[in-house]
């Protein structure tokens, strides 16, 4: 939701004084506090290994906190689409199977999951390969199979691990902007784990910046551009301001680590 | 491509011919008798005298083989399924189905023949050495699944049938295909070898036999029509099982596909 027109929204996802410690005493997250409310579109951006992912994993429930508390309007069942950095389909089964698999694991009727496939796989143009299979499609359009899965049950909250890292910068942009304009249309709260200055600021209505071992929030940066952002902003000099804003930002963070 | 192919159908079938053609050659020019060892054409004569006598023994070899087979499958996958659900269960048994692999069929097969009749003793042998390759092969297919898939199924609180019959399963299938595929030349040695450790006559005698009781009697011909049976069984399954596994896996797993260059 644009911000101009969002009134203050309820919290879909609340963190206060999270830390995670992994078994081999690995403190991946310490004091981690974290807001998302509704509509909103916030990235949490920091270098490798800052506990980004797990914070993540945490929203999802895949993964528990060591202490701190957890809250999300979004845990009941189908509430969280989740994308992972790969494509992670399943190799056997073509694109409607892969993409109606959290429908089938649910409970729910046949029809409306016809239905929601079609729906989901149009939203991400793939609707002409709905029975091909993940190896016969290029990356890009695996990653967008994979965000048609996250999106089927209609999630009020969307997680996503890095999706396009592993893809060229023309993909990227491109999916950036499809991005953007499914949360325009759907009207989501997505969280967007990156390690990419550019691409935080371009998608995100705020960029939390972190530290790593442990992780903690460093800052918190706004980007007021109004939406929809499109080529234009990309070229634009606020564009550019705001990351070197932001750069500056997780430099500091850098810096605080070392 | 189709060069390519050609060859690899040539090549194999000129060398065939070569050898048969110096196996014709030596046996003539040396003048060695058949029961030494016989030309090409007298194990082709043979093999058509003797087919009745050779094609029942035949089936009897190919009939335990493939019961043998058939229950190592079920049994291999059925407790690589119970061992990968039940941690206490594999704990308790792996290690014997080692046990089991690692003896010498040979060496158990005269013992397995005082305690069961002749038939199921040949049986349980052909079941002995191809179960293992299943079990293993289906156990690492099973543990070998995708870490973020398993992750997804959680996020839409996927039951652990759910788990087993939609993930595990379907991702263990192409090392639990390469297990089978192994399993059914195994099969047939199993059967063979406890064919020849039994060694008694009768009508339900397979091919191993024959060849035992030819070389008794110095009916080398026959032995060698015997054992160009039995290669021929080996290879026949051997294929029929690449045959099933490249149907299951043709749309999707890279090991069924051609690299395109």
């Amino acid at each position: 939701m644009p911000p101009e027109e969002s009134s203050p929204a309820h919290p879909v996802v609340t963190l206060r004084g999270v830390g995670k410690t992994f078994e081999r005493g690995t403190v991946a997250l310490d004091g981690f506090d974290l807001t998302v409310r509704a509509g909103e579109f916030v990235s949490l951006l920091g270098p490798s290994g800052c506990g980004k992912s797990t914070a993540l994993r945490i929203v999802a429930g895949l993964s528990q906190a060591s202490v701190g508390t957890v809250e999300t309007t979004a845990g009941h069942s189908g509430g969280i689409g989740f994308v992972f950095q790969d494509p992670t389909l399943m190799p056997w089964a073509d694109v409607a199977t892969n993409v109606r698999l959290p429908l089938d694991l649910l409970p729910g009727d046949a029809v409306t999951s016809r239905d929601a496939v079609a729906r989901a796989l149009a939203s991400v143009g793939l609707t002409e390969f709905a029975a091909s299979y993940p190896r016969e499609l290029s990356g890009g359009m695996r990653m967008r199979a994979s965000i048609a899965r996250a999106l089927v049950t209609g999630p009020q909250l969307l997680l996503m691990d890095e999706p396009f890292a592993a893809l060229d910068e023309i993909n990227r942009f491109k999916l950036n902007n499809d991005l953007l304009a499914l949360w325009h249309d759907l009207r989501r709260t997505v969280i967007f784990v990156t390690h990419s200055v550019f691409e935080s600021v371009y998608l995100s209505q705020r960029i939390v910046v972190m530290t790593s071992r442990p992780g903690r929030v460093f800052a918190e940066i706004d980007i007021p551009a109004s939406q929809p952002r499109n080529e234009e902003f990309r070229t634009s000099a606020d564009y550019a301001g705001y990351c070197r804003q932001v750069a500056d930002a997780l430099a500091g963070a850098m810096a605080v680590t070392s | 491509m189709t060069g390519d192919r050609v060859l690899r159908m040539a090549l194999p079938a000129a060398m065939l011919a070569l050898v048969v053609l110096v196996w014709d050659l030596t046996v003539r020019l040396f003048a060695i008798p058949p029961y030494v060892l016989p030309g090409p054409g007298l194990v082709a004569t043979t093999l058509i005298a003797d087919r009745a006598l050779l094609w029942q023994s035949l089936l009897v070899t190919l009939s335990i083989t493939v019961q043998g087979f058939a229950l190592a499958s079920i049994g291999g996958v059925f407790w690589a399924v119970v061992f990968n659900q039940f941690r206490l269960i594999e704990y308790s048994f792996y290690p014997y189905a080692v046990i089991l692999q690692v003896t010498p069929v040979i060496a158990i097969a005269p013992l397995l023949l005082i305690y069961m009749p002749q038939s199921l003793a040949v049986l349980v042998c052909a079941w002995i050495v191809a179960f293992f390759p299943v079990l293993a092969n289906t156990t690492l297919g099973l543990n070998s699944v995708d870490h973020n898939l398993l992750a997804l199924f959680e996020l839409y609180k996927a039951s652990r049938w759910q788990i087993l019959m939609r993930l595990k399963l379907p991702a263990a299938l192409p090392q639990m295909l390469a297990g089978l595929r192994i399993a059914g030349g195994l099969s047939l040695i199993g059967a063979v070898v406890a064919e020849i450790a039994a060694g008694s006559a009768g009508a339900g005698s397979g091919l191993a036999y024959r060849i035992a009781e030819s070389g008794y009697r110095l009916n080398i011909p026959r032995m060698f029509a015997a054992l160009l049976l039995l290669s021929l069984a080996g290879v026949a399954i051997f294929l029929v099982l690449s045959a099933v596994s490249y149907a299951v896996l043709r749309r999707w797993h890279e090991s069924a596909i051609r690299r395109e260059r």
